[in-house]
């Protein structure tokens, strides 16, 4: 996060562990404030009238195609990386429920929030930025239109509403992805093989991989919109915004994939007491 | 909900319209401004000087609140901005207009957007919007067939006249000017000072100018506040250094005041006394 207390000492000496400390503690408060005046103005006013469409364009169908091979090529190595495994065990034709339960639940919402932090997450934080030093958020805020409902929540909104589509499309992609590469390349048999899935990937583990792609969505949004706002000065300010919201983003979606993960398998093992196993 | 007594009062034209009363702003430790106080009334022009760093834009940004005061009290037309709701004061601002020393402009707007924007979250008819925004084009002096180009093929002349369209939109009772001529030529310096002048008759609006220029000073300001950096003054001493007509610049004994208005360096740039000096065509 941001720090945001000015430093008066000598620039060039290494602040102590607990001016950092501070300073991240600051940060962080900063941040959660940022995330509760956003979703209070979301939920509260709305999104501005003609703000949505074109930032949904610009993180939803500018990212259709990066997403697709994403998920293509996760399919893809998931068959190449679990056949010799199965081959030894003779399941190859469970490979299938592997592959798409692995693609569903795990990597396609992972791989695919982690690709979007990088590509519309870094974007929005150095366009965002580029307007803080170029004066021009201040110009919104100086004709009394808030810049939080005019730049922040449209975006926001998008990644919260298009991660999870663009996650199911990577998703589709990927299962098509492994399946061509298992029956094309490695010869298993494709009724097993999707039969296997069917019979093995549950609605439950669909809904886990979208509900996860709604969370990492709205971190993607706030953690980027946040730095692009707290941008500081200068072209160096721009480009420390875009590289710290991907590598925030990053961090948030792994930890919030381990909590979320730990909590929904809570969950799953409440309502099937004895599990499933396709071992 | 804005609640009545929030919004701008507007029942005491004779009141002043900017009330600053012992102003303070610091970020962390140092203090930008500190113990700021003038007043200005209604259609008279202030302009601010001092030098780079002395707090000029920091003032311009408190007045609407752009910059959270650290103490002190900013009135706009008896209305105390720093008690009033959030939705209050962004009425306030309406009543307002900010030119930006770089004019400000969103980049991926074309000039047309950019003029229309603050009304376009209006409930006002587009109609009425675009024969609005060719007027001001008119008035200040560009030509009405560069709507459709984007700020990035404009000259800074022209992006500092469609800032200044952009800030006359909303019909403001008070004008903020920041730096309206750096980096201008002297002619189209000269024509942002004309427009000044012709904008505050035409539109009646109060102004406060902060720039470095004297001729623009002299030109378009009834009255000039020189600031001087708060980190250079000794213990108690005003930061305000000169409050008065333009014509009284060159009477005041203060010697900081002096320097500005002539433009010297002074004993600004420290001289070693082994340094080399430049005699006879080499160097000694």
């Amino acid at each position: 996060m941001a720090s945001g207390t000015v430093r008066t000492s000598n620039s060039n000496s290494r602040p102590s562990v607990l001016v950092r400390g501070a300073d991240a503690l600051y940060g962080l408060g900063n941040f959660t404030v940022f995330c509760c005046k956003s979703i209070r103005s979301l939920t509260t006013e709305g999104v501005q009238r003609g703000t949505l469409l074109p930032a949904a364009y610009q993180i939803g169908v500018q990212s259709l195609p990066v997403m697709a091979l994403t998920g293509l090529f996760i399919g893809m190595v998931l068959a190449v990386q679990s056949y010799f495994q199965f081959h030894q065990l003779g399941m190859e034709n469970r490979m299938g429920a592997m592959i798409n339960l692995t693609l569903v639940r795990e990597l396609g919402p992972v791989l695919a929030a982690t690709m979007l932090a990088g590509r519309i997450g870094s974007a929005i934080a150095a366009e965002l930025g580029t307007m803080r030093v170029s004066e021009q958020i201040d110009a919104i805020d100086s004709m009394g239109i808030s810049p939080l409902r005019y730049l922040v929540v449209p975006r926001v909104a998008a990644c919260l509403l298009l991660v999870p589509a663009l996650t199911i499309v990577a998703d589709l992609v990927g299962v098509a992805g492994g399946y061509l590469y298992s029956s094309l390349a490695l010869n298993i048999d494709a009724a097993q093989y999707f039969y296997n899935s069917k019979e093995y990937v549950t609605g439950f583990d669909l809904a886990t991989g979208i509900i996860k792609s709604v969370f990492f969505g709205l971190s993607i949004g706030l953690i980027s919109c946040y730095h692009g706002f707290h941008c500081r000065v200068g072209a160096r300010g721009v480009g420390r915004a875009a590289t710290a919201s991907f590598v925030s983003a990053f961090v948030i979606i792994l930890l919030l994939d381990l909590l979320l993960g730990i909590a929904l398998d809570a969950i799953y093992f409440q309502l099937n007491p004895g599990g499933n196993s396709f071992l | 909900m804005i609640k009545p007594e929030e919004t701008m009062n507007t029942a005491h034209l004779d009141e002043p319209l900017v009330q600053v009363d012992d102003l303070v702003v610091g970020f962390g430790k140092q203090f930008v401004l500190n113990g700021i106080s003038f007043s200005l009334s209604r259609g008279q022009t202030l302009a601010i000087i001092g030098e780079s760093g002395c707090g000029k834009t920091v003032l311009l940004k408190s007045l609407i609140g752009l910059i959270q005061p650290t103490a002190g009290c900013v009135q706009l037309a008896g209305t105390d901005i720093s008690t009033i709701s959030n939705h209050a004061l962004a009425d306030l601002r309406t009543r307002t207009g900010f030119v930006f020393q770089q004019a400000a402009l969103f980049d991926s707007m074309t000039v047309r957007e950019n003029i229309n924007f603050p009304l376009s979250f209006n409930e006002t008819d587009d109609d009425d919007i675009e024969e609005r925004s060719h007027q001001l084009l008119t008035e200040l002096g560009l030509d009405p067939s560069i709507s459709d180009c984007y700020p990035g093929e404009l000259s800074g002349g022209m992006r500092k006249r469609v800032g200044m369209a952009r800030a006359l939109m909303m019909r403001p009772e008070l004008l903020l000017y920041d730096e309206p001529t750096t980096g201008l030529d002297p002619i189209v310096s000269d024509v942002i000072n004309e427009l000044i002048l012709r904008t505050r008759i035409n539109h009646f609006v109060t102004s406060i100018i902060v720039t470095h220029d004297m001729k623009t000073v002299r030109k378009t300001a009834d009255r000039v506040m020189m600031l001087f950096p708060s980190n250079q003054l000794s213990e108690g001493e005003n930061q305000v250094i000169f409050d008065g007509p333009p014509s009284e610049l060159d009477r005041t004994d203060d010697r900081r005041v002096q320097q500005f208005v002539r433009g010297d360096a002074g004993d600004r740039i420290a001289v070693s006394t082994n340094a080399n000096s430049f005699t006879n065509g080499e160097w000694k």
